[in-house]
């Protein structure tokens, strides 16, 4: 956790590069599915730099290509992308009380999970300039993911692309491990998550439950349990 | 190619995404100075990322043991204290390598 360095929107840039990465390989992904599916390459752009979201363009694009309904098309995103309330509320409690309404506006475009977590671990409030910087680098990766993606399909070997699946989650695990370490109860948070998570994966009906919806159960019980049984004091909520 | 309908599927994917993103802040300006709710807000990237993590990450890679030898790089070097970035590659390259001896020896 990088303390006393000023937020600006350079570091926004630098610390928003390891997600860039990331997405590069996911976007990639899915400008290949795109394309594979028949779209042209300026759609699959499109609905990246417009949706900027992975799951939910996944499943969106499975609608678009098998002629899901439009409000078939809207629930499913919706309830895919359901996580990002309770992401964006997290964050803006965190953001700069001088940040005004047309940046919040602007800026809340880019809440991605990747996005949240690394600005989720900046101490102290985080002002517009860091955050656009944050976004800014990513974005940029989504969109030219996709574009690489959508006109090179098999440009990667294809053991590098796989291998590249598991990066993102590398990413998860080192932002909450060290954390865990240092406080009890962000472990028993952690374990309480997985636990859960595994079990709507893994039993057989509620693995029918779509992930988003499994990620916000899991989040609501393991936090308000964790909430109820050690508040966190003043000091230490920045943490 | 039916452009009017899929750049409607398109509209409703990106209108539906971003009022989900920003209605929690254009409806909650004030900080919240509930202790339960700001304790809760503190756990949930935790919880959200461990939810999210696990147990898809079993299922990230090509099989499942490339997965598990990913996932025990990454605990290695995050309990380790190392950066995302050197985390994620790394794990990255453990299931490269994996997959490379995987095929070998199943061949």
């Amino acid at each position: 956790m990088q303390q006393n360095e000023a937020l600006t929107f350079q570091k926004g840039l630098k610390d928003g590069l390891p997600i860039c990465l990331g997405y590069v390989s996911v976007s990639f992904a899915f400008g290949m599915m795109a394309t594979q599916g028949g779209l042209p390459v300026w759609v699959a752009l499109l609905i990246s730099m417009t949706n900027l979201t992975s799951a939910g363009q996944f499943a969106g694009l499975q609608l678009i290509l098998t002629g899901g309904l439009y409000i078939e098309i809207a629930v499913t995103t919706f309830v895919i992308n359901i996580r990002y309330m309770l992401m964006s509320l997290s964050l803006f409690q965190k953001v700069d009380e001088a940040m005004s309404s047309l940046q919040r506006f602007v800026l809340s475009f880019g809440v991605t999970d990747e996005v949240f977590a690394v600005a989720m671990q900046q101490k102290g409030s985080i002002n517009a300039r860091y955050f656009s910087g944050l976004i800014v680098t990513p974005y940029i990766g989504w969109a030219v993911g996709t574009f690489l993606g959508a006109t090179a399909t098999g440009l990667l070997p294809g053991s590098v692309r796989t291998a590249l699946g598991i990066a993102i989650y590398g990413m998860f695990i080192a932002i909450i491990i060290p954390p865990a370490i240092k406080a009890k109860p962000v472990a028993k948070v952690i374990l309480i998550s997985v636990v859960l998570s595994c079990f709507f994966k893994w039993t057989p009906y509620l693995n029918r439950i779509s992930s988003g919806w499994v990620i916000i159960v899991c989040a609501v019980i393991a936090s308000a349990y964790a909430a109820l049984r050690y508040p966190v004091q003043e000091a230490e909520v920045q943490e | 190619m039916n452009y009017p309908r899929i750049l409607t599927c398109i509209f409703i994917m990106a209108f539906v995404t971003y009022v989900i993103r920003m209605l929690p802040l254009a409806i909650f300006k004030k900080k919240i100075n509930n202790r339960f709710i700001k304790s809760f807000l503190a756990y949930v990237p935790y919880a959200v990322l461990a939810a999210m993590t696990f147990p898809e990450i079993l299922y990230s890679t090509a099989n499942l043991y490339s997965a598990c030898i990913g996932l025990a790089a990454a605990l290695f070097l995050a309990y380790r204290g190392r950066g995302l970035l050197t985390v994620a590659l790394g794990s990255a390259g453990a299931v490269f390598v994996a997959e490379q001896i995987l095929r070998v020896v199943m061949k």
